[in-house]
């Protein structure tokens, strides 16, 4: 037999702490584990006997890269349970923020999490060194979407605008005029973007992902819509501990989520995008064939053109939405607690974020759960791994591991939300 | 700063935490490529692989020690580090993941997890420095991009950074906020929390919630009284002082008084 043993101690460029062991014998992958080490925080414990109206506040310290993803994801489980629907300008603000994040997110892992992969820099700052420009012109993009967390969410981190019912304070019109002119030039830069990634050199590799994610009647999803699959799966997110299921493996600190029968699943920009291409604005389809996408991607690696086609479009979106906004003549509509079950899902950067909560008669919480979207996809990083690994045995142990970390970069994984990741050895033995 | 003249190695490290603060410098956007100019980032896994082995001028530590692991880790951090500074609520108080300090660890293992017996944690979430000699505490949940920069600018001059000790109040006065408890009778924990955010949630017409943690000599046993006057109850005095800096021994003591 032959043997070849790799290892990263740490994975770096992701949001957290994990591990990765891949074990091949004979030239065949055998196995790929990824493992999460970030220590449990136990939210879902302590949110226990808290009051319906901490949810959003405390959830968004899961995250602090997607902390409105936290907050949407807690507003709407809360108002589903207390009877209410957040409609009109305040549903539009919400939108709008929702936005801020994807950009802010998404530019971050684009410009300093994934390009250095496909451009052979440890990180941005070296990048930097040699692409000035560009690294510039991705914390700009990144800029203007914490610009709108910033002006409609208060700050960039934990925003505390946004409550059950709406907000504490919204805008007047003439406050987003300034944020329109700087999305301007974001949408520019985001159609940059598009065209830069879209020459980077991808791996041929391809897998027949269930993609899952939020399909809303008109919208590319966001905040709002039914859970859909690409084998036909349809339900309300009230239905999603029907067909999903988390299990605990002993190698991480992160529960994993499958579809019931077992089978792994997708979610996050591949799947969103290829579930909801008809949902993108014109100028986000445009671009995105222009980058050489159809309309449905099963190429992982090309996860960074979908991610910046989403950049374009929520620059597209936040500026449609800043163009119709008129302010509400309240910030919130007054919710009243009540014994109820209340279920949340959204579209994280990362992919789909449930929320569910059991509240008492006087709104406090009695059970909380939260399936975050990188325990949804930690199957299938591992599939992917023992899918592709093969096809790279080739390269030296560095560049494989490179290519493994590239890998598991591909899903933006957000280890500190899924704790409930990476350290990477290939043991070829 | 550095020895024989190299720039100084600056490294960031993260317990358990939400990644928040060490993404503030990140959101430093218009100011990171100077900060790259002026120092060596020699250690940030989350923005880089690359790394520098061996001993760090300055160390910014990110969340709080949860684990066996971590206690020992937070030594080996210190050893190579000449100042270590810890950045966020997390690691200056605990953090969120302190209620468990509130509460019986075991109970809360078996709600979240299935197979409790696979999961290895501290029956506490503690500060770093309870672990090891700190030479600057940042404050905020999350903490600020101005007190950061001003943090690792300090650092660079050699003098001591100026993060005002005063309470939130002086923020909301210094911006000419209208008193969202005198004026709206919302509770505030304005009067007894560390000044950092910029007065952030009144300026939003809400009350403050005590992000960036106890000022210095702060009275919250009066801020009670008042906030009970504007109608809140025994839990709900409580649970605002249980939150994101629940074992900042103020907080805590205050917390502990209103137990049912």
């Amino acid at each position: 037999m032959t043997r070849r043993t790799i290892k990263v101690g740490y994975l770096s460029r992701v949001e957290g702490e994990g591990a990765l062991k891949v074990v091949v014998r004979d030239g065949v992958v055998r196995s790929a584990e990824l493992s999460i080490f970030e220590p449990p925080r136990f939210f879902e414990a302590f949110l226990r006997g808290r009051s319906f109206s901490e949810a959003p506040d405390i959830t968004s310290r899961i995250c602090g890269i997607c902390p409105i993803a936290y907050q949407m994801s807690a507003v709407n489980a809360m108002e589903d349970a207390l009877g209410v629907t957040v409609a009109g300008p305040l549903r539009d603000l919400r939108r709008l923020l929702y936005c801020g994040e994807w950009i802010e997110s998404h530019a971050l892992h684009i410009y300093m999490l994934h390009a250095p992969d496909f451009l052979g820099y440890a990180g941005a700052i070296d990048m930097a060194r040699e692409h000035g420009d560009l690294v510039r012109r991705g914390l700009g993009l990144k800029k203007a979407g914490n610009e709108i967390l910033s002006l409609v969410g208060g700050r960039e981190i934990h925003p505390i605008n946004v409550k059950v019912g709406g907000f504490y304070r919204v805008p007047q019109r003439r406050d987003l005029d300034p944020l329109a002119e700087q999305l301007k030039h974001a949408r520019d830069s985001a159609l940059e973007t598009v065209r830069w990634v879209a020459g980077f050199d991808f791996p041929d590799r391809e897998r027949d992902y269930i993609f899952v994610s939020l399909r809303h009647p008109s919208d590319y999803p966001l905040n709002e819509g039914r859970i859909v699959s690409s084998r036909g799966l349809d339900i309300a997110p009230a239905q999603y501990d029907e067909h999903f299921e988390e299990t605990h493996v002993a190698r991480s600190t992160a529960l994993q989520a499958r579809l019931k029968d077992g089978s792994s699943y997708l979610v996050g920009p591949l799947a969103r995008y290829s579930l909801n291409f008809d949902r993108l604005s014109p100028l986000a389809q445009e671009a995105a064939r222009a980058a050489g996408l159809d309309p449905v991607c099963r190429n992982p690696y090309r996860s960074i053109v979908v991610r910046a086609v989403e950049v374009l479009y929520a620059c597209d979106e936040a500026l449609r939405i800043i163009e119709n906004y008129q302010a509400p003549d309240l910030p919130a509509i007054d919710v009243e607690p009540r014994a109820a079950i209340g279920f949340g899902a959204t579209e994280a950067p990362r992919g789909l974020l449930y929320h569910r909560y059991r509240l008492e008669a006087d709104g406090s919480i009695a059970e909380a759960r939260i399936v975050p979207p990188t325990s949804q996809n930690q199957a299938s990083i591992e599939e992917d791994l023992a899918g592709f690994v093969g096809g790279f045995l080739e390269l030296s142990d560095e560049a494989l591991r490179d290519r493994c970390e590239q890998t598991v970069r591909n899903y933006d994984p957000c280890i500190s939300c899924a704790t409930h990741f990476l350290r990477l050895e290939v043991d070829r033995g | 700063m550095g020895a024989k003249g190299r720039k100084p190695r600056l490294a960031v490290w993260k317990f358990a935490s939400c990644d928040g603060c060490q993404l503030t410098l990140l959101d430093c956007e218009d100011e990171l490529l100077a900060i790259a100019g002026a120092v060596d980032i020699a250690y940030f896994p989350e923005a880089t692989r690359g790394k520098i082995e061996g001993h760090y001028d300055i160390s910014l530590v990110e969340g709080s020690i949860t684990t066996s692991h971590d206690a020992a880790r937070i030594h080996e951090v210190r050893r190579r580090s000449t100042t270590l500074v810890t950045i966020g609520a997390c690691a200056t108080t605990g953090g969120i993941q302190a209620l468990r300090n509130f509460a019986d660890v075991k109970e809360y293992t078996s709600v979240v997890y299935a197979r409790p017996d696979y999961i290895s944690t501290l029956a506490d979430s503690t500060p770093i420095a309870d672990h090891v000699a700190v030479d600057f505490e940042l404050r905020g949940c999350p903490i600020s991009k101005y007190q950061l920069m001003e943090t690792i600018s300090a650092f660079l001059a050699g003098r001591r950074p100026v993060t005002p000790p005063h309470s939130v109040c002086m923020e909301c006065k210094i911006k000419g906020n209208v008193c969202v408890m005198v004026a709206h009778g919302t509770p505030c924990l304005g009067p007894v929390t560390h000044a950092g955010c910029h007065a952030v949630c009144p300026s939003y017409n809400r009350g403050c919630y005590g992000c960036y943690g106890p000022m210095e000599t702060p009275n919250p046993t009066s801020l009670t009284h008042r906030m009970k006057a504007l109608g809140m109850g025994q839990k709900e005095v409580q649970r605002v002082y249980r939150t994101f800096n629940a074992d900042a021994p103020v907080f805590r003591k205050e917390s502990e008084r209103h137990d049912p």
